[in-house]
């Protein structure tokens, strides 16, 4: 870029932003800096921090999470391939705290009152707060599988759909499976944290078997009517790379599970399996409740999607997979990452006497493995829709590969090793 | 100064467009649009893995890159898919920021 245009450019932005930096640093009350409380350090929570931090001048930013390291759930699937592992997939909180001077507190958030604008940990701390962040995640919803209800009676049924130790032993009962065993996956309606991510796992499984087992069946079980994402292109990697190993039946909403014999019972059918692998329904993290944020299907959380602020409490925003998404806006990690930092955005500027922007843009890539090596996606992006209040697909843009490839493959994890720098980095 | 005429007419765009509307333009519209872009291509676009990093390029490269990807010019795996999201002010926008961005 010429000399001229770049200061040109640096001087408009200079005019517009002059007035308001200073008061960024010192919105609350009577010149103290705006503090900002973030629950949760997943993609939504962590990249709201990080930002704050990045963007909002003086704003003081505290983020609780329990856990001392964040583990990612994208790319976990691929631990059943051999592909990558926990190490790989286990990232620290370290940059937040010293390059963006975010405070971490390492605790649980117990409960929120809004009145007083305070949040009590489980040490017993109160942490005062101008703004919070709510990202808790999703609890797993086995109410309506009376055997799986009791934690201790679940047995060796796993969901793996949180990461950490279960997608570890998942592997180690597929490696335990005899060659012409069955591996039986069910699904839960949508919505769902990670749509194509049921599919994309059985097709890792499929893989795996058709190198070591190829005798071997992975059953999809799908309570939906059909694939929830990707669908063309999933149902044609089953046909063309495992015609005799996967099979999927759609409308198979799981009703019970018979844990010692690994039954899945069905409505009109009983399937047992040599490894059951139940993803469970799910809905936003009990706090939400906690924190009367739940505003749909007694699950989700209402959101105004140019703040991410509560519909239903005053300066509670709430990100990433909790909330009541628009149609079309999958509960994925890209999605998270984006809306944390339109709200981090939007908190910025409510601190600091700015206009909100009126008119965010955001969007989503999701990526799935269908082999060891060749992934595919799906992506779209979304603009602001005032008459709707909604995010609305643009036209024109978005869409599917048109098949799976070793580049998007390659991709894939580029993006992976990007979008944790950008969430935590 | 062609580049210069264009960036006036945009700016008075965007100008004309917000006093329409009564509001105050957003100041940060660079910064919060590259922001989509930064899951992918790395925060400020310094990618360190497989996706390109975009910081520090030549404004004109990203500019003609993304106006080829979305007429399908440039053959891409995902970035047609995005750049038709954005009209020509918003990837001048975008091509401003990732320019004036450090690179790795
Ligand atoms: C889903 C991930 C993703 C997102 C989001 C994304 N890109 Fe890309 N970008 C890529 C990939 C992958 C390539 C390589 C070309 C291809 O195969 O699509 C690329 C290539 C590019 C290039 C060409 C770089 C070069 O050296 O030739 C530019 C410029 C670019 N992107 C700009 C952007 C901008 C600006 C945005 C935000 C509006 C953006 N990208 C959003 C993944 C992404």
């Amino acid at each position: 870029m010429d000399q001229s245009r770049r200061e040109l450019m640096q001087a408009i932005g200079g005019a517009l932003v002059a007035s308001a930096l200073p008061r960024a640093v010192r919105a609350g009350a009577g010149g103290i800096p705006a503090r900002v409380v973030v629950i949760g350090g997943g993609f939504a929570g962590a990249t709201a921090a990080k930002y704050l931090r990045l963007w909002g001048g003086g704003i003081r930013v505290t983020l609780i999470e329990p856990n001392a390291e964040f583990v990612s759930c994208p790319m976990s699937n691929r631990v059943l391939v051999g592909r990558t592992s926990i190490a790989d997939l286990t990232h620290g909180y370290g940059d937040l705290v010293v390059r963006h001077g975010v405070r971490v507190v390492r605790d649980t958030a117990n409960d929120i009152d809004a009145g007083n604008r305070s949040v009590t940990l489980a040490s017993g701390k109160t942490l005062g707060y101008d703004h919070l962040v709510v990202a808790p995640g999703l609890d797993l919803d086995y109410s309506a599988i009376p055997g799986l209800v009791l934690e201790s009676a679940r047995g060796d049924i796993l969901h793996a759909w949180k990461v950490g130790e279960q997608i570890i032993s998942l592997r180690r009962q597929l490696e335990a499976m005899p060659d012409g065993g069955v591996f039986a996956i069910t699904i839960p309606k949508a919505p769902y944290r990670c749509p194509p991510g049921p599919y994309e796992r059985a097709c890792q499984v499929a893989w795996y078997l058709r190198e070591r087992k190829p005798k071997s069946k992975v059953l999809i079980l799908d309570a939906n009517e059909k694939v929830a994402s990707k669908e063309a292109l999933f149902r044609k990697a089953w046909a063309d790379l495992y015609p005799r190993i996967v099979e999927y039946v759609p409308n198979s909403e799981l009703v019970d599970v018979d844990v010692a014999t690994r039954t899945a019972k069905l409505q009109f059918d009983d399937v047992k399996a040599d490894v059951l692998n139940v993803i469970p329904p799910m809905k936003a993290a009990a706090l939400a409740a906690r924190a009367g944020l739940i505003t749909a299907n007694d699950k989700w959380c209402g959101v105004d999607f140019l703040t991410y602020e509560s519909t239903v409490r005053k300066n509670i925003h709430v990100l990433g997979d909790a909330i009541l998404a628009a149609p079309l806006m999958p509960k994925s990690a890209h999605m998270a990452n984006q809306q944390a930092k339109v709200c981090a955005a939007a908190i910025i500027a409510l601190v600091s006497g700015e206009t909100v922007n009126p008119a965010p843009i955001i969007n989503n890539t999701c990526y799935s493995f269908v082999t060891a090596t060749e992934a595919m996606h799906i992506a779209s992006v979304h603009a602001y829709d005032a008459d709707q209040k909604q995010m609305l697909p643009i036209p024109g843009s978005g869409g599917l590969s048109a098949a799976p490839s070793e580049a998007e493959g390659r991709y894939a994890e580029g993006w992976a090793q990007n979008i944790w720098s950008d969430t935590l980095g | 100064m062609r580049r210069v005429a264009v960036l006036g007419c945009s700016l008075a765009t965007l100008l004309l467009t917000s006093l329409c509307e009564g509001a105050e333009p957003d100041p940060h519209p660079g910064r919060y649009l590259a922001a989509n872009c930064t899951g992918c291509h790395g925060t400020q676009g310094r990618s360190t893995g497989a996706i390109p990093a975009i910081a520090g390029l030549d404004r004109t490269v990203i500019v003609e890159a993304m106006r080829a990807f979305r007429s399908g010019d440039r053959p891409a795996t995902v970035m047609h898919q995005h750049a038709k999201a954005y009209s020509e002010a918003q990837i001048e926008l975008l091509a401003d920021y990732f320019a004036a961005q450090k690179p790795l």
